[in-house]
C-alpha cells in the first residue's frame, strides 16, 4: 500500500462565469521516503492538486469527486476532527512565498511553538526546546535570538527556513512544498533544495514537489507528474520524463527551455496560447496547440494509458504508435482509420 | 567565432553611479548604492546580458542607462556622444527605449492596447495624420506577432505572453537602436518565455537592434546574449562573452552562480557538483569593505576585507575582479 494514494481527483471552482475544473481527473501514489514532482505551467491545476490534499481549498473551490487515502485512511469527505489530526502532523505544507506566509505581528518563536503545542502534547519549555532544535536544523545561527524576532526582520531565504522548520516540526510523514523557492534567489534556491534532500534522508519522509522549474524537478525528484490543464498528461521517473517522454505536451515543454548557447540555434516554443480554463476544448486540452493533432485529439479526451508499472501517458499518438507497431488491433469504433489521420491544421 | 559583425560601440557607460538617499529619521539619512561605479560598452546589433540576485542593481543600472533615474555620477555616451542636455536626452530617448518585467502592471489597464502602442508616436510627434498614426500602430502589431483587429482591446483581454507582446511594441514604436529589456520573460511560462525568446532574436536580425537584457535566469540569457556581465551588490565582478564565461568562469561568485542553477538536464544535474554559497547577499545599506563578496565567499582571504578588487582583464576579452586572480597571474 502506498502511503498516499489520490484516485481520479477532481476540484472546481464554482465561479460566476461558470465552473471551472481546476483538476480533472487526476490520480497518483506517493510512496514512503520519495519524491513526487508535480510540474506544470501556471494554471494547470498543480498548486490546487496539493491545496485539495491538504483540504485547504478557499471558497468557491470544491473536491467534486475522486479519493485520497493517506494510510489508507479516506481523507475526501472526512470530518472536522480527523483533518484537523492530519494537518501539520500527517501532512505538512510550505508555500510559496515565505514574505506572506508568516504572520507578522507574531514572533517567530511564538508561530513556530504555536503548531509545535497545537500537534503535539509538548508543553511550553518543551515546545520552546523544540522550535530551538528546528530553527538549529535549518541552518540558522543564533536560534534563541531568532524565536524574539519577527517576520520582517529575517531575509527571504531564512523565512522560507522557517516555513520548513514550521513543517517540520512535527515530523510528518508527507512535506508538500508548493514552489518553496520561486520567489528565492538561485543562490538561495540551492541552499533551500539542499536543505531539503537533507532533511529528506534524515526524517524518511515522502515530498510532493510542486513546481514549474523543470530544473528543480530534475534536482529533487525520483518521480514525476506533468499536468496540463487540470489533467496528468504523463507520468513517469525522472530519467523516462526527461529521456523519453510520450506526451506531446512534455516534449514540447522539454524542447521550449534553453539548455545552451546561442549557437545551439532557436528555441522551439510550443505555439498558441494556455487553455481557457472556462472554455475547455472538446477533445485533448492540448490539441489546439499540438502539431501532431489528429482529428480524434479533437474530438475526444484521450485516458490515461497504462505503458509499464511506472509510466501513464494520455496521448492519443501512443495508440495510433501501438497500432502502427501492429501491437495491438485497432477496434473500429474506437479508433476509426480516418481519426487517425492528421488534423486539418489542427485546431489552430 | 565566424560571425560577421560591426564592432562599432553603441552604448559606452563609465563609471555610471546611483545612490539613493534613505531617509532614517530626522535629519538622518543613509546612502544606498544601487549601483556603484559600473563601465560597460555595448556594440551594435549585439545583446549584453546583465545578471545577478535581486538587490544586485541590475534594474537600476538599466533604468540610470536611459535615465529614468538622474544618474548620480558617470558618463553614458551613445553613438560616441554624451548625453546631457535636454535635447539630446530627448534624442536619446528617441534611439533607447525600454521592456518593462511585469506585463501585467506595465500597461495601462484604462487605455486600448493601440494607444498604448501608439503613446511613444504622439510623445515624440512621430507622424503627421491619423491615418499614419493608425498605419504605424497596425505594424508594429504585426511585427510582434499580433492581429491588428485587436488594437481596440485593452491589455486585460490578453494573455500573459501577448501583453509583453505589446510591451515590446511599445518600445519598438520610436524605432530604437537599444531596447533596455529588463527581466522581460521571467514572468512568463516556459513555453511562452520560448516565443517571446525566438521573437526578440527575429527583431534583432530584422531591426539590427541592440538588447541590454537584464536577466536573473542564466539559461535565458546564455541563450540571448552574445556577452555577459556578472553583478554583485553594484558592481560588476566578471563580465566576457557568453560561451567565455560558462566554459570558464573565474570569478567565485561567478562560478557558484553557475552551479547554483538547476540543470533541467537529469545526466548533467548528477555529474555537477554544487558549490553552495552560505549566508544571504548582504544589504546594500551596508556593504562589507573591501571585496562586496567576501562574505560569502568560500575562498576569501585577509586581503579581501582590505582593498576592493578592480575589474581587470584576465583573458583577452574577459574581466573579472577578485585578487585571487593576482596570485594566478603572478604565478
Amino acid at each position: 500500500m502506498s502511503l498516499l494514494e489520490v484516485r481520479d481527483l477532481r476540484t472546481s471552482f464554482f465561479t460566476h462565469s461558470g465552473e471551472v475544473k481546476a483538476v480533472d481527473g487526476i490520480s497518483f501514489n506517493v510512496e514512503k521516503g520519495k519524491v513526487l514532482g508535480i510540474v506544470g505551467e501556471s494554471g494547470s491545476g498543480k498548486s490546487v492538486t496539493a491545496y485539495s490534499i491538504m483540504q485547504i481549498l478557499s471558497y468557491p473551490g470544491k473536491i467534486v469527486s475522486g479519493s485520497i487515502k493517506l494510510n489508507g485512511v479516506e481523507l475526501v469527505g472526512a470530518d472536522k476532527n480527523t483533518l484537523r489530526d492530519i494537518r501539520g502532523r500527517k501532512i505538512s505544507i510550505i508555500f510559496q512565498d515565505p514574505m506572506t506566509s508568516l504572520n507578522p505581528v507574531f514572533t517567530i518563536g511564538n508561530q513556530l511553538m504555536e503548531a509545535i503545542r497545537l500537534h503535539t502534547s509538548r508543553n511550553k519549555t518543551e515546545a520552546f526546546d523544540r522550535a530551538v532544535e528546528m530553527i538549529k536544523l535549518v541552518g540558522i545561527n543564533e536560534p534563541e535570538k531568532r524565536m524574539k524576532q519577527y517576520p520582517h526582520e529575517l531575509s527571504g531565504g531564512m523565512r522560507q527556513r522557517i516555513m520548513i522548520a514550521m513543517a517540520l516540526a512535527c515530523e510528518p510523514d508527507i512535506l508538500i512544498a508548493d514552489e518553496p523557492t520561486t520567489a528565492l534567489d538561485v543562490t538561495i534556491q540551492a541552499q533551500i533544495l539542499e536543505l531539503m534532500q537533507k532533511l529528506q534522508k534524515e526524517m524518511g519522509m515522502a515530498i510532493i514537489m510542486v513546481t514549474h522549474d523543470l530544473g528543480v524537478i530534475v534536482t529533487m525528484c525520483d518521480e514525476v507528474v506533468v499536468m496540463y490543464a487540470g489533467k496528468a498528461c504523463e507520468k513517469g521517473t525522472v530519467d523516462e520524463i526527461f529521456y523519453d517522454p510520450k506526451h506531446e505536451y512534455t516534449k514540447g515543454l522539454l524542447k521550449s527551455i534553453p539548455y545552451g548557447s546561442k549557437a545551439l540555434g532557436r528555441l522551439i516554443p510550443i505555439d498558441g496560447s494556455p487553455v481557457d480554463m472556462l472554455n475547455m476544448p472538446q477533445g485533448c486540452a492540448f490539441a489546439p496547440r499540438c502539431s501532431k493533432a489528429m482529428k480524434i485529439c479533437l474530438k475526444e479526451k484521450c485516458e490515461e494509458i497504462v505503458l509499464n508499472n511506472s509510466r501513464t501517458s494520455a496521448c492519443w499518438l501512443n495508440i495510433k504508435e501501438a497500432i502502427d507497431k501492429n501491437e495491438i488491433q485497432p477496434v473500429n469504433e474506437f479508433v476509426p482509420e480516418d481519426d487517425l489521420s492528421l488534423a486539418d491544421g489542427g485546431a489552430r | 567565432m565566424p560571425k560577421e559583425k560591426t564592432k562599432e560601440v553603441l552604448v559606452e557607460v563609465i563609471d555610471l553611479k546611483q545612490h539613493f538617499d534613505i531617509h532614517m529619521g530626522f535629519l538622518k539619512s543613509k546612502k544606498l548604492k544601487a549601483v556603484d561605479g559600473i563601465s560597460f560598452k555595448i556594440n551594435k546589433g549585439e545583446t549584453l546580458g546583465l545578471v545577478g540576485e535581486s538587490g544586485c542593481g541590475k534594474t537600476t543600472a538599466g533604468r540610470s542607462l536611459l535615465h529614468l533615474y538622474t544618474p548620480t555620477d558617470g558618463q553614458i555616451f551613445f553613438n560616441g556622444k554624451q548625453v546631457v542636455t535636454k535635447e539630446e536626452l530627448e534624442n536619446f530617448r528617441q534611439n533607447a527605449s525600454m521592456v518593462f518585467q511585469d506585463p501585467y502592471s506595465s500597461l495601462n489597464p484604462r487605455m486600448t492596447v493601440g494607444d498604448i502602442i501608439g503613446e511613444p508616436l504622439d510623445v515624440h510627434k512621430l507622424y503627421t495624420t491619423k491615418e499614419e498614426r493608425k498605419a504605424r500602430i497596425n505594424e508594429l502589431m504585426e511585427l510582434v506577432g499580433l492581429s491588428s483587429e485587436h488594437a481596440t482591446r485593452y491589455a486585460h483581454e490578453f494573455s500573459g505572453g501577448q501583453r509583453q507582446r505589446v510591451g515590446i511594441a511599445r518600445a519598438l514604436a520610436v524605432s530604437p537602436q537599444l531596447i533596455v529589456c529588463d527581466e522581460p520573460v521571467s514572468a512568463l511560462d516556459v513555453s511562452i518565455q520560448a516565443q517571446v525568446i525566438n521573437m526578440f532574436e527575429d527583431l534583432q536580425k530584422k531591426l539590427h537592434l541592440t538588447y541590454l537584457f537584464i536577466a536573473h535566469d542564466l539559461l535565458v540569457v546564455r541563450h540571448i546574449s552574445d556577452r555577459i556581465a556578472v553583478m554583485y551588490l553594484g558592481k560588476i565582478v566578471e563580465t566576457a562573452e557568453s560561451e567565455e564565461l560558462f566554459n570558464n568562469p573565474m570569478h567565485p561568485y561567478t562560478r557558484s552562480l553557475m552551479s547554483a542553477v538547476p540543470s533541467p538536464d537529469p545526466k548533467t544535474a548528477r555529474a555537477s557538483k554544487r558549490i553552495v554559497l552560505t549566508g544571504d547577499v548582504p544589504s546594500p545599506l551596508a556593504i562589507p569593505s573591501g571585496c562586496p563578496f567576501r562574505t560569502r565567499c568560500p575562498q576569501a582571504f585577509g586581503r579581501c576585507s582590505e582593498e576592493i578588487p578592480q575589474l581587470r582583464e584576465v583573458s583577452p576579452n574577459h574581466f573579472a575582479s577578485c585578487h585571487l586572480l593576482d596570485d594566478l597571474q603572478a604565478k
